[in-house]
């Protein structure tokens, strides 16, 4: 199970592209969800509801089980001021107001599929978060090159940190659990009944810890973090990436799944799954206009 | 004496005739400029000037002060009802039919308070600008509050103010006050003023000092005693309010005004360290705020949404509108004091070799609450091109009110690998750029005569020693022991100097630092080695931003930032053998 998007890689090109879609259509849903959730929200909805409208809007469209249950930042938790702990990640009650950014994290697996998808936005003008969301693009760019050429992740890491520094905003995905930048999804079988800890579905954490002792003998980890754990070239697989800027109370991700082959044509060893969602369509936009 | 440039007119009102000044376009908004107690209408001759250029600006001597005759008798000639009729009377004849923005000084402050919270005044003052004077029915409730709970904080308060306000009482002696105005007070002065104030000498105060010294004790009289005894219940202001607080006043503690938000809604608060006398020491910083208060207020009556007049930061009453340049602002410390500067509101000049680091940087400041923001491209080495720099900034954007001589370079290794070269670069940026700052903004400051302050980046390597560092730590203890002379001689000037030193900040200094004596391979191997330690450290260069704020408004002379810098400063003084035998340590890299 926990090797099925490994083997697929290697699979036949059409089996492939028939798994692929099933990732795709799970990961297209769940930034649906994220934006008709967006927007709903108004001033005064707090972090707890704007999760729980996640999670309805997604179980009634089938979804079971999770990688991890929705989570909903406010204000200056999109930029984790004082994380100290990691049960601050989970939603509490601040409400939204005008001005505020936002940001919807949610990773819900459908068909066995798992998405992981991170949507930043705020309500109403916001200069600063349209510029960081915009700042966002270069690192889009940034880490499909560098994993083309097949740098160890680690190396990856600290250019995608650099770029930042440079930007002048601080690297907040330092304050995930490892203070990973991306780490790997894959199939999930599913099951009449799927317990969840600590908010991440138990399924998914089996594949993760598997993955994990498979990678601790063959020299790679399914967390992409800036340790030595990860100083490893780019492992074929699905990643969800999840680069999280922060600047002075204001915080912007996306995270989207990178498609990591083990090709020997560069187009074809890493690509995006996607590239038709909500901010590489505006970052088009921008251009355009 | 008159204000140059002014026409004058005579307004005859309730028994006395008031000289009018009037200076700029009439069809501009009218500013209204009320004088204190001593005084006449010329202590604001150079705010008037620089307000002429944008406005309407009218000036009138108070009954009994200057040209403007007494009223007969002066017992109960001198009370808010009258000095309100007497506002009426000029705002009528200056600005029919069209509200005015009225200023206040002192006393000037305390009849306008009446002016702006009386119901007979309504729709004739579009704004009113404060300094230096409480509303006496503010003050009433002020004390009567602390009186019924004093709890140790109010009582204290209550007995600071009190202590604050002795020469109120001497004014309410009879006779006495008068005879010592006519007399030897009188002809002394303009030296206290002078020595005590600040004050820089001239034409001011006027000849007229004695008689408007004698005939405002009535001011007191009149008013003191009834209105605090029995303040009004609905002293709310009806139009929006400055309150401009010099923090060095040593007859109003500021501490006065911490209410004031409950009768003023729409307060829009500034401070600023000087003493009392601020029209006359500080022209140009309460000019810029006053234009700027009512251009947003006219702004706001026009239906034009205005730029919020002050920006959220912390402290943004000290700093809105200030002119902050930083040098090494492309990264680090310099970035993230450019920025909190900017949250405060202030107008920033980014500076760096880093041109592309710098332009970032005025960027994101006008992002984030700088009015305006400019990036200039200038290695802080380079005599000629810091003369320019300074040359520049004085003619394009103004004179600087805070400078950050922050730019430095690392540089690591023993005495004896160190070359020359070395030796030479590493003072040329973090002592010699530091120097040209001082020589050059700091020069400009003095001649502006109006205040300022400079922050230099120094280090805790200045006062903990080190063999691995030694032409670093060289470099930044002249930065510190500079700062400190420079602090005595600026003393004087109002110009405050402080010295910064941050320890172990997670910045690009490391990846960047020069290491003597090894190879290339090794240098970068350290480089990366150090710049992991300090990101394992991990102390955020916005907790330095804030420090240099706040030794800024405290102004404080050396700011440890880190506990180990604080610690290390700490044994510097008690200890100074356990600094040497950390001196002798290798550093694990």
């Amino acid at each position: 199970m926990a090797s099925a998007a490994v083997s697929a890689v290697s699979a036949p090109q059409s089996e492939l592209t028939a798994q692929l879609r099933g990732f795709r259509e799970v990961q297209r849903l769940a930034y649906a969800c994220a934006e008709a959730v967006a927007a709903q929200l108004k001033p005064g909805v707090t972090e707890r509801e704007a999760a729980r409208m996640q999670r309805d809007w997604l179980r009634e469209r089938g979804v079971k089980d999770w990688f991890h249950l929705p989570f909903a930042w406010f204000g200056d938790r999109t930029a984790f001021v004082n994380f100290r702990v990691p049960l601050q990640f989970f939603p509490t009650n601040r409400r939204l107001k005008a001005g505020m950014p936002f940001i919807l994290d949610m990773a819900p697996v459908h068909k066995g599929f798992t998405a992981d998808i991170g949507y930043s936005g705020c309500l109403g003008l916001n200069p600063v978060h349209d510029k960081l969301l915009a700042d966002l693009e270069p690192h889009r760019e940034l880490i499909l090159r560098e994993v083309r050429e097949r740098r160890p992740l680690r190396e990856i890491y600290e250019d995608v940190e650099r770029l930042m520094t440079r930007q002048g905003y601080a690297n907040r995905h330092r304050a995930y659990p490892f203070g990973v930048i991306a780490h790997k999804v894959d199939r999930v079988k599913e099951r009449r009944w799927s317990p969840h800890l600590f908010g991440f579905g138990t399924q998914s954490l089996k594949g993760l810890a598997s993955d994990a002792l498979h990678g601790h003998r063959d020299g790679w980890s399914p967390l992409w973090s800036p340790y030595t754990f990860s100083d490893h070239p780019p492992q074929p697989g699905l990643w969800a990436v999840e680069p999280h800027l922060g600047f002075r109370g204001t915080g912007v991700k996306f995270e989207e799944i990178l498609v990591v082959t083990d090709s020997r044509d560069p187009e074809q060893s890493a690509f995006w799954l996607d590239d038709d969602l909500p901010h590489v369509r505006r970052w088009a936009e921008e251009k355009s206009a | 004496m008159s204000i140059e440039g002014a026409t004058e007119r005579w307004v005859r009102t309730g028994g006395v005739e008031l000289c009018v000044a009037e200076l700029g376009d009439t069809a501009r908004p009218t500013v209204l400029l009320v004088h204190g107690y001593p005084d006449s209408k010329e202590v604001w001759a150079q705010v008037a000037a620089r307000l002429a250029e944008h406005f309407h600006v009218v000036l009138y001597d108070v009954r009994g002060h200057g040209r403007s005759s007494a009223p007969k008798p002066l017992r109960g000639g001198f009370t808010l009802e009258k000095l309100t009729d007497d506002f009426l009377a000029v705002a009528d004849a200056v600005s029919p039919g069209k509200p005015v923005h009225l200023v206040g000084h002192d006393w000037g402050s305390v009849q306008a308070w009446e002016f702006v919270t009386v119901k007979r005044t309504e729709g004739r003052i579009a704004s009113f600008t404060s300094m230096s004077g409480p509303s006496l029915d503010h003050f009433g409730h002020w004390i009567k509050k602390r009186m019924a709970r004093p709890t140790p904080r109010r009582a204290a308060q209550l007995l600071g103010q009190g202590a604050k306000s002795w020469y109120v009482y001497m004014l309410h002696t009879p006779v006495l006050p008068e005879l010592a105005w006519r007399g030897p007070l009188g002809k002394q002065w303009p030296k206290i003023l002078q020595r005590v104030e600040k004050v820089p000498a001239g034409d001011y105060p006027t000849a007229s000092l004695p008689q408007d010294a004698a005939h405002g004790a009535w001011l007191y009289r009149d008013n003191v005693r009834a209105r605090l005894r029995r303040p009004r219940a609905d002293a709310y202001a009806h139009a929006p309010v400055q309150l401009i607080t010099p923090t060095g006043d040593i007859f109003l503690s500021p501490r006065l005004y911490d209410e004031l938000e409950q009768w003023a809604p729409q307060l829009v608060r500034r401070s600023l360290p000087a003493k009392h006398w601020i029209p006359r020491t500080r022209p140009d910083q309460l000019a810029a705020w006053i234009t700027e208060f009512v251009t947003a207020n006219e702004d706001t009556a026009a239906g034009v949404a205005p730029r919020s007049t002050a920006a959220g930061g912390p402290y943004a009453d000290r700093f809105g509108g200030q002119l902050v340049l930083v040098t090494g602002a492309a990264g680090g410390i310099g970035r993230a004091t450019a920025y909190a500067f900017a949250e405060a509101g202030a107008r920033i000049v980014a500076v760096d070799r880093d041109a592309e680091g710098a332009a970032r940087t005025a960027e994101m400041a006008r992002l984030i609450g700088a009015p305006k923001a400019w990036a200039e491209t200038v290695d802080v080495s380079d005599e000629q091109a810091m003369e320019k720099l300074a040359e520049k900034v004085a003619t394009e954007y103004g004179i600087v009110d805070v400078l950050v001589n922050n730019a430095g370079i690392g540089m690591s290794g023993s005495f004896l690998d160190t070359t020359p070269e070395d030796w030479k670069k590493v003072l040329d940026v973090n002592l010699w750029g530091v120097i040209h700052g001082c020589r050059l903004f700091g020069r400009q400051m003095a001649d502006r005569g109006q205040g300022g302050h400079i922050v230099n980046t120094a280090s805790a390597a200045a006062y903990q020693p080190s063999k691995a560092l030694p032409a670093y730590s060289t470099s930044k203890a002249a930065v510190l022991m500079l700062s400190e002379c420079l602090r005595a001689e600026f003393a004087g000037q109002g110009i405050g100097v402080s010295a910064i030193c941050p320890g172990f900040v997670n910045t690009n200094i490391t990846s960047t630092a020069r290491f003597a004596g090894v190879s290339a391979d090794e240098e970068k191997r350290r480089q990366q080695k150090t710049a992991r330690l300090y990101g394992l450290r991990n102390y955020p260069p916005e907790k330095v931003a804030d420090a240099v704020l706040k030794a800024v408004v405290r102004n404080q002379a050396v700011v440890p930032v880190t506990p180990e810098a604080r610690g290390a400063h700490f044994l510097s003084r008690f200890a100074p053998r356990t600094l040497r035998a950390i001196a002798r340590m290798e550093p694990p890299l």
